[in-house]
């Protein structure tokens, strides 16, 4: 297994570390016991998020598709960040393990997190809440490696 | 400035010392006839061949030659003694026991004869990390035909009390196997004074190249072979043996052998050091096991709050080698069963670092890895989301 230069320079210099003071949304997933969870924290400006923080306890994938999605969505709009998909996470990246493939999904499903907590907590409809793969209780990330380990063989 | 290359991960695999290649070349450059065959050539290889063996058995207190068969390593004589002796010893029973924090050489084949119809009992260790011959004689039955304990644990470093297991797994007529792919050279091994009916080596833990091991069968024990050809290796191991490795097998383990009462101590105390330093440093870290009788080269620590592989990514990037139990490290999404067996929760045996040290490891790689490590952890912690809310304040 090895990583691509990119996840190891994320992972060894992460962006964006830390926890805004005075957050508009904060979405946090995951489970120590999985050993790995994820906080984001987002400031948010006429529906485009303006400032992003997060806190990653996790392996070196997890904490550079953390760092990496910051980078990602820091500008766009609330729409776009909810859209961002764990395949756009790795190929940012550089690609992925097939076996690390599920990080990326903790980076997306944080991010979904903080951005309804921000739309629930101003008294408006959550937009991503369905697509949380975290919340379903089915999840199964031994089906995510599957599936990704099957597109990266045909990639 | 040279960057640096501290291993600390000798009970992963170890390099081949100098001694044993310059012991295993004539072998390979001159002497590569068959030792099955009569002639000059094969007579030569032959000899050599059982000369390896002699002194193998010597030093392992086999009491005949042919009591050691040689093989490709330390899987297949786990796989061979498991299923080779359930194999044969099924008309007295199909009931076998091994421990829950075997090797996975171990582990695997006693699955596959789970479901080829056996009964298997996995007993569990107690929680400071050894296996209790109470306990192993309250899972015994009257159609246990096999009782395969690890002598020293690969990840915790317990070293378990064979020589009272074996005898009482014999009280109620099992066989008795152990892994002692840790223990041999490190730990005095014997097994006329173990009483084991069979035992697994591996060379590459030992100095000596990957691709070959032993297996230790003692006389009179049923098995039935796994890999069949030839008739080599007295019927039990068909193949034409590897001549130049069972050269190095036993140069390496006369090497190791002569120098325990020495390097011994010198590990042990490069452990203890290892294990002082950082428990005296990094608040939340503690040993694992502490079951005092313990292999000298192994300190496995529990850092709380920090996953392994992003621990032994951050020390890989200094120039040191480590081992983790994490589950992330291993590609599969369940931390070590080893750390689980006794009791460790999961998100604890997530952050479980292993250092291993060995014949070149220094004074100075220990102060070294000392120096670097705990930045590392206090970085990744002070990352964590959760480290505070699951384990106080946190530091730096």
């Amino acid at each position: 297994m090895l990583y691509s230069d990119k996840v190891m320079d994320h992972f060894n210099n992460p962006r964006n570390v830390g926890v805004l003071d005075e957050p508009d949304g904060v979405g946090e997933v995951g489970n120590p016991v999985c050993g790995d969870v994820m906080k984001i924290s987002i400031a948010v400006q006429d529906d485009r998020i303006s400032d992003i923080r997060f806190q990653t306890l996790g392996c070196g994938a997890a904490i550079a598709t953390s760092s990496i999605v910051t980078e990602m969505a820091r500008g766009m709009t609330l729409a776009d960040a909810v859209a961002i998909t764990k395949k756009q996470v790795a190929d940012e990246l550089g690609g992925l393990p097939p076996a690390k493939m599920h990080c990326s999904v903790l980076a997306t499903d944080g991010l979904k997190k903080a951005v309804d907590d921000y739309l629930v907590s101003h008294g408006r409809e959550p937009i991503a809440v369905g697509t949380i793969a975290h919340d379903d209780p089915d999840f199964d990330p031994h089906a995510e490696e599957h599936e990704d380990a099957c597109d990266v063989e045909e990639a | 400035m040279e960057s640096p290359d501290v291993y600390l991960d000798y009970s992963a695999t170890t390099p081949v010392d100098q001694r044993v290649i310059d012991a295993m070349l004539p072998h390979l450059a001159e002497g590569w006839g068959n030792p099955n065959s009569l002639y000059r050539r094969g007579r030569e290889a032959y000899r050599a061949l059982e000369d390896a063996r002699e002194r193998v058995a010597r030093i392992i207190g086999a009491a005949h030659p042919n009591e050691v068969i040689f093989t490709a390593g330390g899987t297949e004589s786990d796989n061979a003694a498991l299923i080779g002796i359930a194999t044969r010893a099924k008309p007295q029973g199909a009931h076998i026991i091994v421990s829950a924090f075997e090797h996975h050489a171990v582990l695997e084949p006693a699955h596959f004869l789970e479901k080829s119809g056996y009964e298997v009992t996995y007993l569990a260790p107690r929680p400071d990390g050894h296996i209790d011959p109470d306990d192993l004689a309250a899972a015994l039955r009257d159609d246990t035909v096999l009782v395969s304990i690890m002598h020293g644990n690969n990840e915790i470093g317990t070293v378990q009390p064979i020589a009272e297991l074996a005898e009482v797994a014999h009280a109620r007529g099992a066989y008795f196997h152990t892994d002692a792919a840790q223990t041999l050279g490190k730990v005095p091994f014997d097994v006329a004074e173990l009483g084991v009916d069979a035992a697994s080596f591996s060379g590459h833990k030992i100095y000596a190249p990957k691709g070959v091991g032993v297996l230790y069968l003692k006389r009179g024990t049923p098995f039935a072979p796994l890999i069949r050809g030839g008739g080599q290796e007295f019927k039990k191991r068909s193949g034409t043996q590897n001549v130049a490795g069972a050269v190095g097998f036993a140069t390496a383990l006369e090497i190791i052998d002569a120098e325990r009462s020495t390097e011994g101590p010198r590990l042990a105390a490069l452990r203890d050091r290892l294990i002082a330093g950082i428990t005296g440093t990094l608040e939340n870290t503690e040993v694992s096991a502490s079951y005092p009788d313990r292999l000298p080269n192994i300190a496995h620590l529990i850092i709380k709050g920090v996953e392994g592989e992003a621990m032994l990514l951050q020390l890989d990037a200094k120039g040191i080698a480590v081992s983790t139990g994490s589950a992330c490290s291993s590609g599969s999404l369940e931390p070590s069963h080893v750390l689980l067996s006794i009791g460790c929760p999961p998100e604890l045996a997530h952050g479980s670092v292993r250092i291993s040290v060995g014949r070149a490891t220094t004074e100075e790689d220990v102060e070294y890895f000392l120096e670097v490590f705990p930045p590392i952890v206090e970085r990744l912690r002070s990352m964590s989301p959760v480290y505070a809310r699951m384990f106080g304040s946190a530091e730096g």
